[in-house]
């Protein structure tokens, strides 16, 4: 029999070497954020706000503040009015098919916002293959109606209208139906119920759910970037990335107080959302869980029917759209069975060096992020569930922060922390290294959450009987804890792995030739006039994303309930 | 098997004390029930034997082995000791085999060997036929046994179970008592068995520690704690039947002494001379049409077989048995014999409190 002492322990040496891991942990999910904080208060020249005067006193700063809250509102107004839409006809109704119906309302969040404008460019304007198709194509010379803000303010209300829905939906399912019976039971009809007590009752989450739909807007790179640098309409992210594509690292010091502007506006946007949810909160009593399904009646077939054109709208079209385009030889061709052929897809996918590398490079950074954060993500959420300790707790609260966080505001913290590697002379600005850190750090709580998840409904008793039978901590966590947190490890894995391949606006900041991602290459494809090959190459990455999505759908059995994001 | 000795065992859970100074021994091969009222500190002690909690002052031995002690713990790993939860916590990946044959595993049991004890353990519990099977296709009983037989497989120096009947319903609770009781002869194994179930305890185990807010306020034979419990609480927990305060007379004898319950003059069992109160179980109640003590039915309630009355006696309640069905507010006659006679603690302190006031 092996003894311990609290003095020196050596059979439990483990249990005390795996709280080393939080510290290396902590410094990598949040040093580079620290950084950029220090960074914007004059951090190695002493302490100055010179910069932040500066930049903030700019015409140019002013303008593109303005244009960031006036599409990221307008873009949350939108994602509120589709997502509450769907969350109250999905969770309060009786209407069929609700699982194709959510499925198809993820899509839109699920693929890159870059593919979605593009996909949405090929669907309007003067140039574009299906409208010529259809020969309802605007005369040549007509402006692309979407490069202008109405236009980024459309796209970004469909892109996070699953956000709303979301978390409504889950708040939907928390009143209890008892209450709902009690309104019936005095007498009132299906719409007054919904108006007096479904809708103030739901007003916690939608406002949650708006709050999160407008920081994830003001953050958007993608479809800004596409529809707003041509336009001359600059947001808070284009501006970082035009300013620093065009200036180079000189312009660091200036970029990160633009960076910390959006990240100041993304948190007031968090606590305003906060403080209107301590005003509304309600205390909900009773037994939740059984769904409320209002009867529509014989509305219910053309509630439906106009619920699967929205989908149909929003997004059969732009991917029919897109489609269209990539099978085109040449942009500017019409499309009909002479002239359709895979030769762009054949391009971006077997010919042309810089596609096939970005697909290299973003599935490699996309399977090394989703194994090293599985690799950390277990042991720390296991010390987080069973050895909680003031660290771990603060590091639990701080771990959203990089994925909350706008990434521009990311990006530009890692530049700042990796351009020199402390007490180095080594840099990994300009390689691929830099990217994966940032995936890493922003990627943590997308990988963790569904690992403490399955960790805390683990009964403490399975690791318990593993020990009282002899297994030490090692073998416990490998034959006991590994296996049954698996499942949930896979999802999150995979997660990650999508939300990796989809990530343009990190890697816009931090690529360099060579290092190119899917995201960045579809938006410099764009940019040079290459539309067809980007068609072919963002349709390729939607039916990679899709097939994902299904795959973890398909498995959805074996996951603990709240894993699947788009299923709870 | 080894003996288990706990000395001045204490456990706190933020500052409040779940477990106080406890000291107790259990033989090698005995099996013990922990019995008691939720909170009473039972599962605490069987978690701190089982190494999975840290006591807060005190010594426990296994074996002779200091297992935990001030400046030294043995983890739950190195103890060798068995526990059967309440949840039984069997491995959901693991088939039936699997996790019986992973304590054997873990200790680096050569395969042919492991195969064979693996086997064994299954037989013994009746469970040869499931072995492939995974702990979802078992139902309750048959997980029961698994958790059993991953238990014995290692041939632990103790084993613990915790309710390991909680989750079962009546009918599979009888038999699996019978399976404990086989395990227990089989195996000789040092047994220590929570339970709030008095039934469970006295069916099972050759003594009894009855807990109550974190102490033992009585470790003895069943028949002991229903004949001679040690204060109202083991009176009033164990068993039925009343417990009445008593007025001494005087008068004792060796081993009796003569009260006065109720109005009238009794002789009783008692270990003092100074009882203050008096444990009357339904046995010693006698019910007649001419009895000195006229009682009230305010009860009736039929077991099978005969009848539970509750009797009101002077502002006091009896329970006595009966053969044929009483009505209520019927009188009927008592006369009570062989009541056992004991000196509460909590009675000293309150008329010590009296007398300081006075």
């Amino acid at each position: 029999m092996s003894v311990s002492t609290f003095g020196n322990g050596n059979s439990r040496s483990l249990d005390r070497l795996l709280p080393l891991v939080l510290l290396p942990v902590a410094v990598m999910a949040l040093g580079p954020v620290v950084r950029l904080l220090l960074e914007g208060i004059g951090f190695g020249e002493g302490f100055t706000t010179d910069h932040l005067r500066t930049v903030l006193g700019r015409d140019s700063t002013r303008t593109a503040l303005i244009h960031s809250l006036l599409t990221a509102g307008g873009g949350t107004v939108l994602s509120v009015l589709i997502g509450a839409s769907f969350a109250f006809l999905v969770a309060l109704t009786d209407i069929r098919a609700k699982g194709a119906l959510v499925f198809c309302l993820m899509v839109p969040m699920m693929i890159p916002p870059q593919i979605t404008a593009l996909a949405w460019m090929q669907m309007t304007g003067p140039s574009s293959v299906l409208l010529k198709l259809l020969g309802l194509a605007p005369p040549l010379g007509s402006p692309q109606p979407l490069h202008s803000a109405g236009g980024i303010v459309l796209l970004l209300g469909i892109q996070h209208a699953a956000l709303v829905f979301l978390t409504l939906r889950a708040g939907l399912r928390m009143i209890p139906a008892d209450l709902v019976e009690a309104a019936r039971m005095s007498g009132a009809g299906a719409v007054r119920v919904w108006a007096q007590i479904v809708l103030p009752l739901s007003m916690p989450a939608l406002i949650a759910g708006g709050a999160m739909a407008f920081v994830t807007a003001l953050g958007n790179f993608g479809i800004p970037a596409m529809l707003g640098i041509p336009a001359g309409y600059s947001t808070l992210p284009t501006l970082i990335y035009q300013r620093l594509v065009g200036m180079g690292p000189a312009v660091l010091p200036e970029v990160a107080v633009l960076a910390l502007l959006i990240g100041a506006v993304a948190i007031a946007g968090v606590l305003l959302g906060r403080v209107m949810l301590s005003r509304q909160g309600f205390g909900l009593v009773g037994l939740s869980g059984t769904p409320l399904t209002l009867s529509l009646g014989r509305a219910r077939l053309p509630v439906e029917i106009a619920l699967w054109a929205f989908i149909f709208a929003i997004l059969a079209l732009p991917l029919i759209a897109l489609l269209a385009t990539s099978l085109i030889p040449a942009y500017g061709v019409a499309l009909s069975f002479d002239t359709a052929t895979l030769k762009a897809w054949a391009e971006v996918l077997f010919v042309q060096p810089v596609t096939r590398r970005a697909y290299g490079n973003s599935l490699m950074l996309a399977v090394l992020a989703a194994a090293i954060l599985m690799a950390v993500s277990l042991p720390l959420a296991w010390l987080m569930e069973r050895r909680p300790s003031r660290l771990s707790r603060a590091l639990d609260a701080l771990i959203d922060l990089p994925y909350a966080l706008p990434g521009v505001v990311l990006s530009i913290a890692c530049i700042l922390t990796f351009l020199k590697l402390p007490f180095t002379d080594l840099t990994l600005y300009g390689t691929i290294w830099i990217i994966l850190m940032a995936y890493l750090a922003r990627f943590f709580v997308v990988m963790l959450r569904p690992i403490q998840a399955s960790l805390a409904q683990l009964d403490p008793a399975m690791e318990e009987a593993a020990a009282s039978v002899g297994a030490r901590l090692g073998r416990r966590l490998r034959t006991i804890v590994l296996p049954l947190a698996a499942p949930s490890a896979a999802a999150g894995a995979i997660l990650v792995f999508l939300t990796a391949v989809n990530e343009l606006t990190v890697s816009a900041l931090l690529w360099s030739s060579g290092t190119e991602t899917l995201g960045v290459v579809i938006y410099n494809l764009e940019d040079s006039g290459e539309t067809v090959m980007a068609s072919a190459l963002a349709m390729s990455i939607v039916l990679l994303i899709v097939a994902l999505m299904a795959l973890v759908q398909i498995s959805a059995k074996h996951f603990p309930k709240g894993v699947i994001p788009w299923q709870s | 098997m080894a003996e288990l000795t706990f000395d001045n065992l204490t456990k706190r859970f933020d500052g409040a004390p779940a477990l106080d100074r406890i000291s107790a021994s259990i033989g090698a091969g005995e099996f013990v029930a922990l019995l008691g009222p939720s909170g009473c500190g039972k599962t605490t002690l069987l978690r701190l034997t089982a190494g999975f909690e840290h006591p807060d002052a005190g010594t426990i031995r296994v074996g002779g082995d200091i297992v935990a002690r001030e400046g030294r713990f043995v983890p739950p790993e190195d103890r060798e000791i068995g526990i059967v939860f309440q949840s039984y916590a069997l491995w959901p990946h693991k088939t039936v085999a699997q996790n019986v044959s992973y304590p054997l595993e873990v200790r680096r049991v050569p395969r042919a060997a492991r195969e064979a004890r693996v086997a064994e353990a299954l037989d013994l519990t009746g469970l040869r036929d499931f072995a492939g099977r995974m702990p979802a296709q078992l139902s309750g009983g048959q997980r029961q046994r698994v958790a059993l037989a991953r238990c014995l497989v290692f041939e632990p120096r103790a084993v613990l179970l915790d309710e390991p009947l909680a989750n079962l319903d009546l009918a599979l609770r009888a038999s699996m008592q019978e399976v404990f009781t086989m395990f227990h002869r089989r195996t000789g194994a040092t047994m220590l068995y929570v339970t709030h179930d008095q039934s469970e305890a006295l069916a099972l185990a050759d003594r009894v520690a009855v807990m109550q807010a974190g102490q033992i306020r009585q470790f003895a034979a069943p028949e002991v704690l229903y004949r001679e419990p040690a204060d109202c609480f083991v009176a009033g927990f164990v068993g039925d039947g009343a417990v009445v305060p008593a007025r001494l007379t005087g008068r004792a004898e060796a081993g009796r002494v003569l009260i006065s319950v109720l109005g009238v003059e009794v002789w009783a069992r008692s270990a003092t001379a100074t009882p203050s109160h008096v444990s009357i179980r339904p046995e010693a109640i006698a019910l007649s049409d001419d009895g000195a003590l006229r009682a009230r039915v305010i009860g009736c309630t039929y077991l099978g077989g005969r009848f539970r009355l509750e009797l009101e006696v002077a502002g006091e309640t009896l329970v006595a048995f009966s053969a044929r069905r009483a009505a209520l507010g019927e009188t009927l006659g008592v006369t009570i014999t062989d009541p056992w006679a004991f000196r509460d603690p909590e009675a000293e302190t309150l008329i010590a409190r009296v007398l300081n006031h006075a």
